[in-house]
C-alpha cells in the first residue's frame, strides 16, 4: 500500500508516455526537493554501495516514518523525491510492509533496483527499511 | 581498405538492441567484444579439442597442448618479442603486473627505493606498488600530465633519480586516451640502468607494438580488450629480467621436480606459470589476435584515428561539453562531464536509454581523477568495429542528457 503523495505521481505518470518525459518528470522532482543540509551529510547518512553519493536522514515522530535524503546525481536526487512520497508520513509497520519494487514498477522506474544498478535506491530502501524495523 | 561494415558483421552481439535502440557499443576501453572467430573457437575447443594441458600423453592432451602452446607463438607475433619464450601466458595485465611486483621488485628493493609512475595510471599498475610500499617502504613517485592531458617524456626522464629502481608507465591512458613516448622514456631510463615496465592494456589495443623497437623490460596486455575472453592475458619479459625473477605463484605445471625435501623449477616462461590454465582463454586469446593482425593492426590504428578525429571536430561544437585530454596523437578514448550539475552516472543513464553503453566513474585511476579535481567522468571509448554513425548517435544522445540536465 502505498501514500495519498505517491498515487498522485503514479496518476502523473499515466499521461507520460514514454521514458524521456518520465525521466524529465523525475529529474524536476530531484529539483524542486530541498537539498539536505550540508550538517546531515555525515558518515551515518550516507548510503554505502552506490556509484553516486546518497544520504538518508529518516526521522520517527509519534509512530510515524518520514525522510529527507540528497544524492549527487541528479537521477538520483528524483528517484529519492519518489521514495519520499512513497514513504512519508507512512506507519512503521506500513513502511515495512512496503513493496517498493512492484511500486517503482508501476512508474516505468524498477530497473533502478535491479541488481547491477549501483545507484543506490536499491540500499537505500534496504537502509529505510532497516531503520523502519528496528523500531517497530 | 577497412570495411568497418564487413567487420562489424564478424560481431554478432553489435547486431543487438539495447532499450529498444540498436547498440552503439563504446565501453571498448573496459572491455572489448568478440569477433565470431573467437566465440567458434572457444566452442571448438571445450567441444572437440579440450583436455587438460602440458601433463597427459593421451590424444587430447596433446591436441589441447599445441593448441594452448602455439598461442605462445602469436602474442610473440603479435609484439614482435624475439623468442616465444619471452612470454609469459596469464589471466591479463593485473596478474602481469602483480607478478613483477613480486618476483622481480620485491626481492632487490630497499626502503627508500623509488618507483616512478605517471599520475594517469590505472589502478593495476599503481596497487602493486602501493604493496611494495605498504611492506618495504618502497616511494612512490608521480609524474603529472600537462593541462591538456599529454605527458611529457622527458619530464618522466627528469624524474629519475639515483634512488629510481623502476619506471612503470602506461603505454596509452585508459582515461585521456593520451599516447605515451614510452620508447623515449626506455632509452633514457636503460641509460641510467632502470628497467621499464609497460602497462600494455589500452596501447596494445589501439596501435602497432614493437617490444623490441621499444626496448622496455615488461610489456604487459589483456586479452578481453583486445577483442579475446576475459580471463586470458599475457606479459612480455626481457630475458635478463626474467632470469632474474623468482616465482610467483607455486603448484603444478612450475615445477621439474617436487619432493618433500626440495623444488627444482621448470625453465622458464614455465616457471611463472603454475596450475591449469586459462586454458580455452587463452586459445580464443590467439584467435582474437590472429584476427587483428588480419585486419592489419596498421589498418585498425588508421580506421580509430578516423573516428578520433571525427568525434574531436563534432565535441568541439558542443559548448557544454567538458573534455578532458586533447593530447596530440591521442587514442579515440574521450572522458567527459557536462557543464551544470549532472553526475556522470546521471549522463550514463540517459545515453544507455538511447543504446549507447558508456563508462561512467573513476575508471580504477583514483590519482588522475585527483590531479583533474573530478570525482567522475563518463568515458566513450572506440574500437576497431566503431563507425562515425555512432560518434552521431553519441552525440544525439549527449544532446539528449543536456537538454534534460540543464
Amino acid at each position: 500500500m502505498a501514500s495519498a503523495a505517491f498515487e498522485e505521481i503514479v496518476e502523473d505518470f499515466e499521461f507520460l508516455e514514454d521514458w524521456e518525459d518520465r525521466y524529465r518528470h523525475v529529474i524536476e522532482q530531484g529539483k524542486a526537493m530541498a537539498p539536505l543540509e550540508d550538517a546531515l551529510k555525515v558518515p551515518a547518512t550516507k548510503v554505502d554501495g552506490c556509484a553516486s553519493q546518497v544520504w538518508l536522514h529518516p526521522v520517527i515522530e509519534g509512530g510515524k516514518f518520514h525522510f529527507d535524503g540528497d544524492s549527487d546525481a541528479l537521477i538520483v536526487r528524483g528517484l529519492i523525491a519518489v521514495l519520499r512520497c512513497l514513504y512519508n508520513g507512512l506507519t512503521l509497520a506500513e513502511v515495512v510492509a512496503v513493496d517498493a519494487r512492484s511500486e517503482l514498477e508501476r512508474l516505468g522506474l524498477n530497473e533502478h533496483l535491479s541488481a547491477q544498478r549501483s545507484n543506490g535506491v536499491r540500499a537505500m530502501i534496504e537502509r529505510i527499511r532497516e531503520t523502519a524495523a528496528a523500531q517497530l | 581498405m577497412y570495411d568497418v561494415e564487413k567487420i562489424r558483421a564478424d560481431f554478432p552481439i553489435l547486431a543487438r538492441e539495447v532499450n529498444g535502440k540498436p547498440l552503439t557499443y563504446l565501453d571498448n576501453g573496459a572491455s572489448a567484444q568478440k569477433p565470431k572467430v573467437v566465440i567458434d573457437a572457444i566452442n571448438q575447443a571445450y567441444s572437440q579439442e579440450y583436455s587438460n594441458v602440458h601433463r597427459g600423453l593421451h590424444y587430447l592432451s596433446n591436441l589441447a597442448t599445441e593448441k594452448y602452446e602455439a598461442v605462445r607463438g602469436v602474442i610473440a607475433k603479435f609484439l614482435n618479442a624475439a623468442d616465444e619464450n619471452h612470454i609469459v601466458l596469464n589471466s591479463g595485465t593485473t596478474e602481469g603486473i602483480n607478478m613483477v611486483a613480486y618476483s622481480w621488485a620485491m626481492p632487490r628493493l630497499e626502503p627508500g627505493d623509488e618507483i616512478l609512475l605517471s599520475v594517469m595510471e590505472h589502478h593495476a599498475n599503481i596497487v602493486p606498488w602501493h604493496f611494495l610500499r605498504e611492506r618495504q617502504g618502497v616511494v612512490l613517485k608521480w609524474v603529472d600530465t600537462a593541462a591538456d592531458g599529454s605527458l611529457d617524456p622527458q619530464a618522466v626522464i627528469d624524474a629519475i633519480g639515483p634512488k629510481t629502481k623502476l619506471v612503470a608507465i602506461t603505454q596509452c591512458s585508459n582515461v585521456l586516451g593520451t599516447v605515451v613516448d614510452v620508447k623515449s622514456i626506455t632509452k633514457a631510463a636503460h641509460e641510467q640502468g632502470v628497467p621499464v615496465l609497460v602497462d600494455g592494456s589500452q596501447g596494445a589495443v589501439h596501435m602497432p607494438v614493437d617490444v623490441q623497437d621499444i626496448g622496455c623490460d615488461f610489456y604487459a596486455i589483456t586479452g578481453h580488450k583486445l577483442y579475446g575472453p576475459s580471463g586470458s592475458g599475457a606479459i612480455y619479459i626481457h630475458p635478463d629480467r626474467m632470469k632474474e625473477m623468482r616465482p610467483f605463484l607455486g603448484g603444478g605445471d612450475m615445477i621439474k621436480e617436487v619432493s618433500k625435501d626440495q623444488v627444482v623449477y621448470n625453465d622458464p616462461p614455465m616457471k611463472f606459470e603454475a596450475g591449469t590454465p586459462g586454458i580455452v582463454q587463452t586459445i580464443g586469446f590467439g584467435v582474437a589476435l590472429d584476427y587483428m593482425m588480419s585486419l592489419g593492426m596498421e589498418n585498425i590504428a588508421a580506421h580509430e584515428a578516423s573516428l578520433r578525429d571525427y568525434a574531436q571536430a563534432k565535441f568541439s561544437g558542443l559548448n557544454w561539453l567538458n573534455l578532458q585530454g586533447r593530447a596530440q596523437g591521442k587514442a579515440a578514448i574521450f572522458s567527459f562531464t557536462l557543464e551544470g550539475a549532472a553526475h556522470a552516472h546521471d549522463i550514463s543513464t540517459i545515453l544507455d536509454k538511447k543504446g549507447v553503453a558508456v563508462r561512467a566513474g573513476h575508471h580504477c585511476a583514483g590519482p588522475l581523477m585527483e590531479h583533474l579535481g573530478v570525482s567522475a567522468t563518463c568515458r566513450a571509448s572506440f574500437g576497431l568495429y566503431n563507425t562515425t554513425a555512432e560518434v552521431d548517435q553519441l552525440i544525439e544522445a549527449l544532446e539528449l542528457a543536456h537538454e534534460l540536465f540543464a
